[in-house]
């Protein structure tokens, strides 16, 4: 479980989070959500110890993560970030390999072979894995990157945003996958989702944040009401059930 | 498991050694040999030096078309050139010895990177792109001050300021090249230990994070190693612009890899043999006893427009 207490980012007038308390269970998926400039992204840096907090803490798994080594902590946690640039020519298959690197320091060992073969075939990515990351969609960028997080067979994986620039295929499918690790390999997994739809109709528990406060936090059917939604985008939200998941409807 | 584009540059750099060693070889050979030896270590060491060296700062700094020259190294050089002239006088500044004069060089130039580097860089959180506009921007002052202190100059002065202007490899001096190799040795056995970090760190800074590699303590060691190896190839040769950036491009459009453990080797190769064919095209060929660094200036300006044009630069 990750417990968030008293989490404060930035200074002065307008922190960007202020006083964030929030439980994100082990062996799910939680989707955080809400509306844009609400700090999604910065609490899901703060979880991943890429970015420190002005105040507050963060305990993983029972420990306080700001005191865990960084190498010990990549083998604890992946995470997939929003902006995915190289500046080096890397081809699909090294980048998957780097993926490896908390657990054999750039020496692969067959284990570690194998997991690479396993996170390319996943992801679908065996067609494209001698071709350099430079030569390749947004789409199949991120698919490349999720399958580089995935090789690093972590307990936790964070994405920010993973369905950005993938189409409906594999957006769905993207999902379904993370939805198997969570129940098949018990990982927890933490998303940063824009697409309403896909946050509840996938994920178990939401945390809502808005102007840097968590507004509300639970089970999606506990806590994903349309009167919470309503308010949390100040925009009417009605939820209705289509095939016993939630369905949200909003855009007109 | 040596790659084999990796043995052929070696194997051409061997071929021009020796051609620059035996070639033409009349008179006292044994003397001659001796200065052609000096020379040709000379250049190797500052041939891998600049070629290591613009590689590591290109990965630190995710960017392909940075060199140490922007950075501002050449500019202080020229400064710590004009200001022990201007200062001590003819007479003085060349009393100093070789080896002194090369220490005092180098350590300067690392005192100043390393002081440049680390405010600028826990100022910025990390920002590599901020300090090297400040890289650039203090090159500017360096280079301002030293027309200014030019001017004041009487003209014999300037002359012998002038004659450093430009990179060398006639006088380089053995003592100094010797302390300029143990100082390469150790920040080579560094690259060695840790080449497959870099392939990490050149990933990015949040992915490398997320990987559990320290990013920015990584930057600031490959900082220091920069600012030893460029001090090294400065103070031994003077001020080389663009032979960093020619030589990363080809050795990237070479290995189209991202293992630093052939990108390094590539550069550092490719660029040693630069410097050794020229050298040896320019004595021996040409005749010529001009500096060879303003015709590397000139064909690395123009062969990276080239490729930049071709789009072969990525």
């Amino acid at each position: 479980m990750i417990k968030i207490t008293g989490l404060s980012y930035g200074h002065g007038a307008k922190p960007i989070l202020d006083g964030i308390d929030a439980e994100i269970p082990a062996g799910r998926i939680t989707a955080l959500i809400g509306p844009n400039g609400a700090g999604k992204s910065t609490l899901l840096n703060l979880i991943a110890q890429q970015l420190a907090p002005s105040r507050g803490c963060i305990s993983l798994d029972g420990m306080d993560a700001a005191r865990i080594a960084p190498a010990q902590l990549a083998r604890k946690m992946a995470v997939v970030a929003q902006n995915l640039t190289v500046a080096s020519r890397v081809r699909v298959k090294d980048l998957i390999g780097f993926g490896r690197w908390p657990h054999s320091q750039g020496r692969l060992t067959a284990a570690d072979r194998a997991a690479i073969g396993d996170a390319i075939e996943l992801f679908g990515l065996a067609p494209l894995q001698q071709r350099f990351l430079d030569e390749l969609s947004g789409g199949q960028r991120q698919r490349a990157f999720i399958a580089m997080a995935y090789a690093q067979d972590t307990g936790w994986l964070l994405l920010d945003e993973p369905l950005n620039n993938l189409d409906l295929h594999h957006a769905r499918n993207l999902m379904a996958q993370l939805r198997s690790l969570a129940e098949q390999r018990g990982k927890g997994i933490v998303i940063v989702v824009h697409d309403l739809n896909y946050a509840i109709s996938w994920s178990d528990h939401v945390v809502a944040l808005k102007d840097g406060r968590a507004v509300f936090q639970g089970p999606v059917d506990e806590a994903a009401s349309a009167a919470s939604l309503t308010a949390l985008y100040q925009t009417p939200v009605a939820i209705t059930r289509i095939g016993g998941l939630p369905f949200a409807q909003y855009h007109r | 498991m040596a790659d084999r584009r990796i043995l052929g540059l070696g194997c051409l750099l061997a071929a021009a050694a020796a051609l620059f060693l035996f070639w033409g070889l009349r008179g006292p050979t044994a003397y001659i040999l001796e200065l052609r030896m000096v020379k040709l270590a000379g250049l190797l060491s500052v041939g891998a030096a600049v070629g290591v060296a613009t590689v590591l700062l290109q990965t630190i700094s995710h960017n392909r078309i940075l060199t140490p020259a922007f950075m501002g190294f050449d500019a202080l050089f020229l400064l710590l050139q004009t200001g022990l002239v201007a200062g001590l006088g003819i007479a003085g500044s060349s009393r100093i010895p070789a080896l002194a004069g090369f220490l005092l060089d180098a350590a300067v130039m690392m005192g100043a990177a390393l002081v440049l580097f680390t405010s600028v860089l826990s100022r910025t959180r990390h920002d590599i792109q901020l300090m090297v506009l400040t890289g650039v921007v203090l090159g500017l002052m360096f280079r301002t001050l030293t027309a200014f202190v030019q001017r004041l100059m009487d003209p014999s002065e300037f002359s012998i300021v002038q004659a450093r202007m430009f990179a060398q490899f006639g006088g380089i001096d053995s003592e100094a090249l010797a302390v300029a190799l143990g100082l390469m040795m150790l920040a080579f056995l560094w690259l060695w230990r840790n080449h497959a970090v870099l392939d990490v760190a050149a990933l990015g800074r949040d992915t490398a994070r997320s990987l559990g590699v320290g990013h920015d303590r990584l930057q600031l060691k490959v900082l220091c190693i920069i600012a030893a190896l460029v001090s090294v190839s400065t103070a031994l040769a003077g001020p080389i612009a663009f032979l960093g950036l020619l030589v990363t491009s080809l050795a990237h459009s070479l290995m189209r890899s991202h293992r630093h453990a052939l990108l390094l080797p590539a550069a550092a190769l490719i660029s040693a043999l630069i410097l050794v064919a020229g050298q040896t095209v320019f004595e021996r060929v040409l005749m010529l006893q001009s500096t060879l660094a303003v015709v590397i200036e000139f064909c690395g300006g123009l062969l990276f427009m080239f490729l930049l044009a071709k789009g072969k630069i990525r």
